[in-house]
C-alpha cells in the first residue's frame, strides 16, 4: 500500500473524514453527525466536545475502512464550517460554553451597537468585512461577556479562542498537553478580527470588541505544518487547514485569478480566485483570503453567498407540496416550455450578495391566469441561476473579474435543467468535476502540497476530470429580457419589511 | 393446489378501502375497519407506501390512495430521482473504469439518456441528456427491451446504422434471449463505429427493471481483442448497478 492523504471536513449537520491517494481519487469516507441544537430563537449552537469525540474516532474509521495504516498516512488537512466560535479552557481541555454557529444571530445586538457607533466603516477598511451577525468576532465577545471572570482568565492566558479548526488542531497535537494554538488564515479571514492587508489581528478590532489578545491563535498560512498528532494517529503531520468554502475552491483547482466555483446547496457560494492584491469590492461581494501556502504571499478570493437555493426547493416539496421530492423538481419545470412571465425572488429572510438587504421578503410576480405548478417549478430554479449571475455581475463590475467557466458542486449540480440554464445566463460554460467532495479534496490537496507528497498545483490540475460541462446557448436578446425582468422582480422585494415606529408606552 | 397469499388479499383490501373513503384516513381506522391487528395494517400500509400505492400526510401521519395506483401504467421511478440516487455511484463508476457512463430509462421508441458522466480523459465529450437510443443497437436499449415493464414497442424496427447493426429479426432475438438470461448487454459498434458499451439492469421496488446503467467508449477500451469485455468491466457496472437499485428501495 503506498501512501494516502487523510482529509477531515467539519461541517455544520456532521464531520467527515476522507482519504485520497496520489491521484486525488477517493479511496475512503467515514462519517459521524453531530446534535444542533436551537435553545432560542436564532441560536444554533454545536457541542465542541461532541464534536471534537466523533472526529478522533473518523480518521482510523476511514483508514480502517481502506485497510490502511497510521504509518501509511502521509499528511492531515482539515476544512471546517467557517465563523463557527469555541472558547475553551486550556487547563481542562473542555469547551466553556456552546460552540456558536455561523448561522447564529444572538450577537446582532453588539453588531448594532458598531453600526451605531459608526464604526462600520473603519471597520470594512480593515477586515474587508461589513459588521454582521455572520462573523466570529462578535461571537467571542458574546462569549467573554457572558461568564463572570471569563474575560481576566482571558487576559491571563487560561482561556483559548478559535474556529473549528484551531479546536481540532490543538486537540490532535495535545490538548493540555502541549496542544498547538494556531488558526489558518482563510478561517481568521471571517473572523472580523483580522486585517485583511497585512493578514494579523487587528489592534483596532481587539479594541472594539474588547478582546483580550492573549486569547487568540497564531495566525498561519493554510499550508504549513502546524504539529504532529498525538494518540491515534501519533506522528500523521497536520499539513493543512482552510475553511471549507474556500477548501472547494481548492478542491476544484482554481488557482488563477478569475477560476470561479460555485457551491449549490441549502443556499449557495460563490467564490473567485482574485490573486495576491487585496481586493476591494463595493459592499456587494465579500474580499477574503482563498488560501496561503508557506511563505507565499496569501491569494485573495471575492465571495458572494446567496442565502436561498435548494431551501426554495425545499419550500416547494413541505409547504406547497407541489412536489415530492427534490429533484422532482426538475420533472415539474419540465411540464411546461418557460416560466410563463413569472418570476420568484426567494428573499425569505432578506437578500445576501450582492443586494444584503434584510428588509427584502420573498415576492411572487408576473402572475396571471395562465401560470400553473410547473411555471412556479421553472421560476424557483431560475431563481438560483439568476441570484449567481447578480453575484457574477457585481464581480465583474466591482473587481474586474470575468468568469471564463465556472465549476460548480454540491446536491443541486444534479439537476441538469438549472445547471443549463445557469450557464445559458452566465454565457460561461458550467462544469462539474468527477470527485464532487470537493471540500475535503481541497483540505487534502493544501496538506499533499505542503508535505511534498504532490509537487506542486499543476500535478493538482492534472487530476482534475470534467465529469460534465453545460455549455450556453441562450440567445442573447432573450437574455437581455429575462435579467432586465429579474432585476424589476427584485425590486418588488427590497425593503418590504416595514418598521412601524414604536408604540408609545402608556 | 394454490392457496391466495393472505398479505395480499389484505393489500388489496386496504387499496379498496382507502379508493372509497371519504377522506385520509387514520391506520386505527384502516386496522378497526378491516379487522387486522394494527402491527399488521401498519406493515401492509407501509410496504404499499413505499411502492407509492399510499400517501402519508406529513402532518397528520393520515393514509390515502397514493400516485402510484393512478399512474399504474407508469412503473419507472422518475428520472430525476433517478439521476440524483445514481450520481455519486456513476462517477465511482466513471471514475473505476476510466469510460463514460450512461443512465437511461425506458421510452416507447427506445431508451431516453437521464445521466451522463463523461469518460476522465479530457477529451472533448458532449452532455447527452435527453438523447433516445434505439432499442436494437445499443447495450442500453438491449437491457431496457428485455427487463423493463410497459414499454409500448416491444419488437422494434431494425434499422441499419452500421455495418453491425442487427437487421435480422431471428438474430434479434436470439441477442435478446441472450441478454435475458445472462444479465447483461453489449454493443460492438451497433450504433456507432468504433464505439463499444456495457449495461447493466436497474431495478425498482420489487425487482422490476427501471432503467439501464452503461459504460460506453473506444471499443478497444470496453472489449478485449478476442470480443470479451475486458476485465471487471461487467462485474464494476452491476454491482454500481446493485448499488444504485438498492438506494431506489430494492431489498436484495
Ligand atoms: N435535483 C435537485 N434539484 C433541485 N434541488 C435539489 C436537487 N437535489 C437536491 N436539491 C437541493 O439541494 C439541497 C441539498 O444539497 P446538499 O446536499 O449539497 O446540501 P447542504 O445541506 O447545503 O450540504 P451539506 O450537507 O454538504 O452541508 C437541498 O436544499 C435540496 O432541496
Amino acid at each position: 500500500m503506498s501512501t494516502v492523504i487523510a482529509a477531515i471536513d467539519q461541517g455544520t449537520t456532521s464531520s467527515r473524514c476522507m482519504l485520497f491517494d496520489r491521484q486525488g481519487r477517493t479511496l475512503s469516507l467515514a462519517q459521524r453527525e453531530h446534535q444542533q441544537t436551537f435553545p432560542r430563537p436564532g441560536w444554533v449552537q454545536h457541542d465542541a466536545d461532541e464534536i471534537w469525540r466523533h472526529v478522533r474516532r473518523l480518521v482510523p474509521e476511514a483508514l480502517d475502512q481502506a485497510g490502511v495504516g497510521v504509518r501509511d498516512v502521509a499528511a492531515l488537512g482539515i476544512a471546517n464550517q467557517r465563523e463557527t466560535t469555541v472558547v475553551w479552557d486550556r487547563t481542562s481541555g473542555r469547551s466553556l460554553g456552546p460552540a456558536i454557529t455561523w448561522q447564529d444571530t444572538r450577537t446582532a445586538d453588539i453588531v448594532a451597537e458598531l453600526v451605531a457607533r459608526g464604526e462600520d466603516e473603519r471597520i470594512v477598511e480593515i477586515t474587508g468585512l461589513p459588521p454582521h451577525t455572520y462573523f466570529a468576532g462578535p461571537r467571542l465577545r458574546w462569549l467573554l461577556d457572558r461568564r463572570p471572570g471569563l474575560r481576566e482568565r482571558a487576559a491571563d492566558g487560561e482561556v483559548l479562542f478559535g474556529t473549528m479548526e484551531s479546536w481540532l488542531i490543538w486537540n490532535l497535537t495535545g490538548g493540555v498537553d502541549g496542544g498547538v494554538h494556531v488558526t489558518d488564515v482563510t478561517n481568521a479571514s471571517r473572523t472580523m478580527l483580522m486585517d485583511l492587508t497585512t493578514c494579523t489581528w487587528s489592534e483596532t478590532m481587539l479594541d472594539l470588541l474588547d478582546v483580550p489578545r492573549a486569547v487568540l491563535p497564531t495566525i498561519r498560512p493554510s499550508g504549513e505544518v502546524y504539529g504532529t498528532c498525538v494518540g491515534d494517529l501519533a506522528g500523521v503531520p497536520i499539513a493543512g487547514a482552510i475553511g471549507d468554502q474556500q477548501a472547494a475552491l481548492f478542491g476544484q483547482t482554481c488557482f488563477t485569478p478569475g477560476d470561479a466555483k460555485c457551491t449549490y446547496g441549502t443556499g449557495a457560494f460563490l467564490l473567485v480566485n482574485a490573486g495576491t492584491e487585496r481586493p476591494r469590492p463595493e459592499r456587494t461581494v465579500l474580499p477574503t483570503v482563498a488560501f496561503a501556502l508557506g511563505d507565499d504571499a496569501p491569494v485573495y478570493a471575492v465571495e458572494g453567498s446567496i442565502a436561498m437555493t435548494g431551501s426554495l426547493v425545499q419550500w416547494l416539496r413541505d409547504s406547497l407540496e407541489i412536489i415530492e421530492t427534490a429533484p422532482q423538481v426538475e420533472t415539474l419545470a419540465r411540464s411546461v416550455d418557460d416560466n410563463g412571465g413569472c418570476y420568484i425572488v426567494p428573499a425569505f429572510s432578506g437578500l445576501f450578495a450582492p443586494r444584503w438587504d434584510p428588509d427584502a421578503r420573498g415576492t411572487i410576480v408576473g402572475l396571471t391566469s395562465y401560470i400553473r405548478k410547473g411555471h412556479i417549478a421553472r421560476a424557483a430554479l431560475e431563481a438560483t441561476a439568476w441570484q449567481t449571475w447578480e453575484v457574477v455581475e457585481a464581480i465583474r463590475h466591482d473587481v474586474g473579474l470575468d468568469l471564463q467557466s465556472l465549476r460548480v458542486d454540491g446536491g443541486m449540480t444534479s439537476n441538469h435543467l438549472l445547471m443549463q440554464h445557469v450557464a445559458d445566463v452566465l454565457d460561461v460554460p458550467v462544469e462539474r468535476p468527477l470527485v464532487s467532495e470537493t471540500v475535503c479534496l481541497g483540505a487534502a490537496y493544501v496538506a499533499g502540497l505542503t508535505v511534498g507528497y504532490w509537487a506542486d498545483l499543476s500535478t493538482l490540475a492534472h487530476h482534475r476530470h470534467r465529469a460534465a460541462v453545460w455549455r450556453p446557448r441562450m440567445d442573447p436578446a432573450v437574455r437581455a429580457h429575462e435579467s432586465s425582468q429579474w432585476n424589476r422582480a427584485v425590486e418588488h422585494a427590497l425593503g418590504w419589511v416595514s418598521h412601524p415606529a414604536q408604540p408609545a408606552v402608556p | 393446489m394454490t392457496r391466495s397469499i393472505q398479505s395480499v388479499e389484505r393489500a388489496t383490501a386496504i387499496l379498496r378501502l382507502l379508493a372509497g373513503a371519504a377522506g385520509p384516513l387514520r391506520l386505527s381506522e384502516v386496522a378497526g375497519t378491516l379487522g387486522l391487528a394494527k402491527p399488521t395494517a401498519f406493515g401492509i400500509i407501509r410496504t404499499l407506501r413505499d411502492a407509492g400505492f399510499v400517501h402519508q400526510d406529513q402532518l397528520t401521519s393520515d393514509y390515502s390512495l397514493g400516485d402510484g395506483v393512478r399512474h399504474l401504467h407508469r412503473s419507472g421511478i422518475d428520472p430525476h430521482d433517478l439521476r440524483s440516487l445514481a450520481t455519486n455511484w456513476a462517477d465511482a463508476l466513471a471514475s473505476r473504469t476510466r469510460l463514460e457512463v450512461l443512465i437511461a430509462v425506458p421510452e416507447r421508441d427506445g431508451a431516453r439518456i437521464v445521466h451522463h458522466v463523461f469518460r476522465p480523459d479530457d477529451s472533448e465529450q458532449e452532455l447527452r441528456i435527453d438523447e433516445v437510443l434505439p432499442f436494437h443497437a445499443t447495450a442500453l436499449g438491449k437491457v431496457v427491451l428485455a427487463f423493463s415493464a410497459g414499454i409500448a414497442s416491444p419488437s422494434p424496427d431494425l434499422e441499419r446504422y452500421t455495418r453491425r447493426t442487427l437487421t435480422q429479426r431471428a438474430a434479434f432475438d436470439v441477442e435478446m434471449s441472450r441478454v435475458r438470461e445472462r444479465g447483461w448487454a453489449d454493443e460492438h459498434g451497433e450504433l456507432t463505429p468504433g464505439v463499444g458499451a456495457v449495461s447493466v439492469p436497474l431495478r425498482g421496488f420489487g425487482g422490476l427493471g427501471v432503467g439501464a446503467v452503461a459504460v460506453s467508449g473506444p471499443l478497444e477500451r470496453v472489449f478485449h481483442t478476442v470480443g470479451a469485455p475486458r476485465d471487471g468491466i461487467v462485474a464494476a457496472t452491476a454491482s454500481t448497478a446493485a448499488a444504485i437499485s438498492r438506494s431506489l428501495g430494492v431489498h436484495a
